[in-house]
């Protein structure tokens, strides 16, 4: 059973470290700033998540475990919210969106 | 042996987000890269916490994030309407 | 009321969860601490309908699952399109209408946006969401309107605000 519970709790440490390593890497090859948002994103959610429960296994029935399930569901709310101020902001000053046309499938 | 892996692929993300904001090019894409490299220490003091066996540090990882959010929010309200303490809500 | 009451008790809970010790001197600076929080959120006057949704009642635990079930197939995808070599986004802006009619349902809606990978809430005006999306299955996914009717749902009759 405890080597079922690391088995799992393994191949989501490694998941969500791969996750936002993938996330950090999509903020360099993203074209412009509101592409690169969305890597941002990965990493808060699928990334941090991953493994925020990685952990959750390892630390079993205790309070630190509901500690890092409202870690994680904090992280759900300001990282929407952190983001759409910052696009927001950008937005309203004008920063130009990089688009395409429907079905053209090339960036710039 | 778990810990040290999702801690160096925390540090590479956060290595990944520095360089993108010294590189810039606008300065919403540093805030977003100072964003996201906050978020990623709230994430690494929680797996460190672990590494070290004192999960006491997930109360300073809560406590990082709370933070760097308010930091974040602030920082975009006083580029936008030079002002942290105004009642004025509307756009100017 | 009834939401100063709900406050204080999921104040005093957190409080519980994240100190974990039940000597006197803590349980009573938690319960000052309390006192002092419920005394600033009701000076800042957010101790309302959006701060304090119970006519939500449940449905939410019903949407949470649904949209973090959303949030992992789009992560995978945006995940995918980032690891091909060849990068294939195609960034848009597209206007959708949200049919919500508080603005507890809209912040709720654009929120749920912004959290999915590939979609990023640019702007909310008049229950027309600005949306930036990466590709266009992201787009094609929002269009569709199941997340706005989702949204609708949780929202509920919206009577009693």
């Amino acid at each position: 059973m405890t080597a079922l519970v690391d088995a799992a709790s393994w191949v989501l440490l490694v998941f969500g470290a791969l996750t936002c390593v993938t996330g950090g890497v999509g903020l360099h090859r993203m074209p412009d700033f509101y592409s690169r948002t969305h890597a941002g994103g990965l990493t808060d959610t699928l990334g941090a998540t991953a493994i925020l429960f990685g952990l959750v296994l390892q630390a079993g029935l205790t309070l630190v475990s509901v500690k890092l399930l409202m870690l994680a569901f904090l992280l759900h709310l300001t990282s929407p919210t952190a983001t759409h101020a910052l696009v927001k902001a950008a937005y309203s000053r004008g920063l130009k969106a990089n688009e395409v046309e429907a079905g053209d499938g090339v960036s710039h | 042996m778990m810990f040290q892996v999702a801690a160096l692929g925390v540090l590479l993300t956060m290595l990944l987000a520095l360089v993108r904001a010294i590189r810039g090019p606008s300065v919403y894409d540093r805030i977003l890269a100072v964003n996201m490299f906050a978020t990623k220490t709230m994430l690494l003091i929680a797996v460190a916490g672990f590494l070290t066996e004192r999960p006491e540090w997930l109360d300073l990882a809560l406590l990082y994030g709370l933070i760097s959010f308010v930091a974040v929010l602030a920082v975009l309200r006083f580029s936008k309407y030079g002002d942290l303490g105004s009642d004025d809500q509307v756009r100017p | 009321m009834t939401r100063t009451i709900l406050l204080s008790v999921w104040l005093a809970l957190t409080w519980l969860l994240w100190s974990g010790r039940t000597e006197p001197l803590l349980l009573a600076s938690g319960a000052l601490s309390v006192a002092v929080a419920i005394f600033l959120a009701w000076r800042m006057n957010v101790i309302d309908a959006e701060s304090e949704p119970y006519e939500l009642g449940a449905r939410p635990l019903v949407y949470l699952p649904w949209l973090l079930w959303e949030i992992a197939k789009a992560n995978l995808h945006v995940a995918r399109v980032i690891l091909t070599p060849s990068l294939p986004v195609q960034p848009r802006l597209v206007r959708i209408r949200a049919t919500q009619k508080t603005d507890l349902g809209r912040v709720i809606l654009a929120n749920s946006i912004t959290l999915t990978p590939g979609t990023v809430t640019l702007d909310v005006r008049d229950g027309t969401l600005l949306v930036h999306a990466l590709t266009r299955k992201s787009a094609e996914g929002l269009e569709s309107g199941e997340m706005d009717r989702w949204v609708t749902w949780l929202e509920g009759s919206g009577e009693d605000r």
